[in-house]
């Protein structure tokens, strides 16, 4: 049969082998696949889905899963625990306890925070980077401009990964804002910025060691206006033994820290920020 | 069958002819699962599983059923979308009850492969160059991998691309775009090639 030698005739015969062999093909292949669907059913528990249903979908891995499907099923299988979604938050934990009928521990709200506040007019910078616009690329020469290897880079890589817009980047030179209210600590900040000065810090806390220099109180002072220089002064200052001071660097116990602000007043390169629980409330 | 016979199916299939950037086909996943390598080497494999799997199995059916009948002319291309679309659901179940880890990996690709259009096409391409079974085996498999081999170097260059300060005009699909005409005519060298 070929369509170059048609003359214009009806046969019959080839439109029912068509019919047949289309029609006979497809019943086939449907019914095989129907059958096989049957024996390849894989039992897939409905609380997946529905844990599935309550989490943010994100898929930003802070739970320590590779997306919100694969905590679903961990969850539901009993290897994970049901506050581990860091974005969703209490109302997410209460949400998947109430599936499983299990009580709701609570969950413990923390928010990234960039520990540096070297500015490029406080910090010294070693030389003019004029490369590609990103903390990622910068770091890759040299360690970046900033003569601080523990600075900010203030390109604002971070602003740009944040999956949920909690991140506002001025431009370069000056420090990212995280907006404590947009963060959901998901921590892919924390996992990109190339320098390791992003932490995750309980949302409640007022006080921090706004800085993550570990070089000596000299090195700091030689490069940074505002840098903690190990010097020790909130650590003695403290009524209630809330700092620990470690490899030249001091850093606030946030489960001990009472918000008194006496480091605050102490500290002497002004490294120490708080927002005390007072001045919060009033605004 | 002599080994360079077969040697000359696979460079052919690979370089000469690729599959993306000369006969043109399976555009739609080059450009769009090209964006992280990992991603596209999952994309790659499920290629060359399903391309090989379907052009033994439409070379059978075109062989035993079409032309004996008389039907291949006109036939063909519906039959083998059914075909095709079949396969392509029988081996995701397959997978999901017998291997989950391959289809975990697999998994969110294979449903793309239906509509492949270099599925349809090294069905097609079999016939039309006479293939015996063995030689659709191979060729249908190198193909596959041809495939494979240009997504994974454009997601390679696409990521790279992500870092660079492009033109906002540029960013995402148009830079792509460029990035696969040239590769295209890089590939082109191969044509000199004397098999």
């Amino acid at each position: 049969m070929s369509l170059d030698g048609w003359n214009g005739e009806m046969d019959y015969t080839t439109i029912a082998i068509a019919l047949a062999i289309l029609g006979g093909l497809g019943a086939l292949f449907g019914i095989g696949l129907g059958l096989a669907s049957r024996k390849f059913a894989v039992h897939v528990d409905p609380r997946v889905e529905k844990i599935e249903e309550i989490l943010p979908a994100a898929g930003c891995g802070a739970c320590g899963y590779a997306g919100c499907k694969r905590y679903a099923e961990a969850v539901v299988k009993g290897e994970a625990e049901v506050n581990k979604c860091v974005p969703g938050g209490q109302a997410t934990a209460n949400a998947i306890a109430s599936v499983l009928g299990v009580e709701s521990p609570e969950v413990e709200r923390t928010v990234a925070k960039i520990m540096c506040h070297g500015r490029r007019d406080v910090a010294v910078e070693n030389f003019l980077y004029s490369g590609i616009a990103d903390c990622r690329a910068a770091a890759l020469l040299h360690g970046g401009p900033k003569g601080c290897e523990y600075g900010c880079l203030t390109l604002g890589t971070c602003a740009r990964v944040c999956p949920f817009d909690a991140i506002t980047h001025l431009g370069p030179g000056t420090i990212p804002y995280i907006d404590p209210n947009k963060c959901t600590s998901c921590g892919v900040c924390v996992k990109e910025c190339p320098v390791n000065i992003i932490r995750l810090v309980p949302a409640d806390a007022g006080v921090h060691v706004v800085c993550s220099s570990r070089a000596k109180g000299k090195e700091v002072k030689s490069v940074c206006e505002i840098g903690c220089i190990g010097c020790g002064a909130c650590k003695k200052v403290c009524p209630v033994d809330a700092v620990s001071l470690e490899s030249n660097l001091a850093t606030i116990i946030y489960d001990t820290c009472t918000e008194c602000g006496l480091c605050i007043e102490k500290c002497p390169t002004n490294a120490i920020e708080g927002l005390l629980k007072e001045k919060r409330a009033a605004a | 069958m002599e080994f360079r016979e077969i040697l000359v199916i696979i460079i052919g299939a690979v370089f000469i002819h690729n599959f993306v950037l000369n006969r043109f086909l399976g555009i739609c996943p080059f450009v769009g699962v090209s964006r992280q390598i990992e991603a596209s080497l999952g994309m790659a494999m499920a290629v060359v599983f399903v391309m090989t799997l379907a052009g033994a199995v439409t070379w059978c059916i075109d062989n035993y059923l079409l032309i004996p009948l008389g039907v291949e002319q006109f036939l063909q291309t519906v039959t083998f979308i059914l075909v095709i679309a079949a396969l392509v659901q029988l081996v995701e179940m397959f997978l999901q009850k017998t291997s989950p880890v391959l289809y975990s990996a697999l998994g969110i690709y294979l449903p793309l492969i239906t509509t492949n259009c270099a599925v349809m096409g090294v069905a097609l391409l079999n016939i039309r160059e006479n293939h015996t079974f063995l030689e659709t085996v191979i060729f249908s498999a190198s193909a596959a991998v041809g495939f494979g081999i240009a997504l994974v170097l454009m997601a390679g260059i696409r990521e790279r691309l992500e870092l660079v300060g492009l033109p906002k005009p540029f960013r995402g699909a148009p830079i792509a775009f460029i990035v696969a005409a040239l590769m295209a005519i890089a590939f082109m060298g191969f044509a000199g090639m004397k098999l």
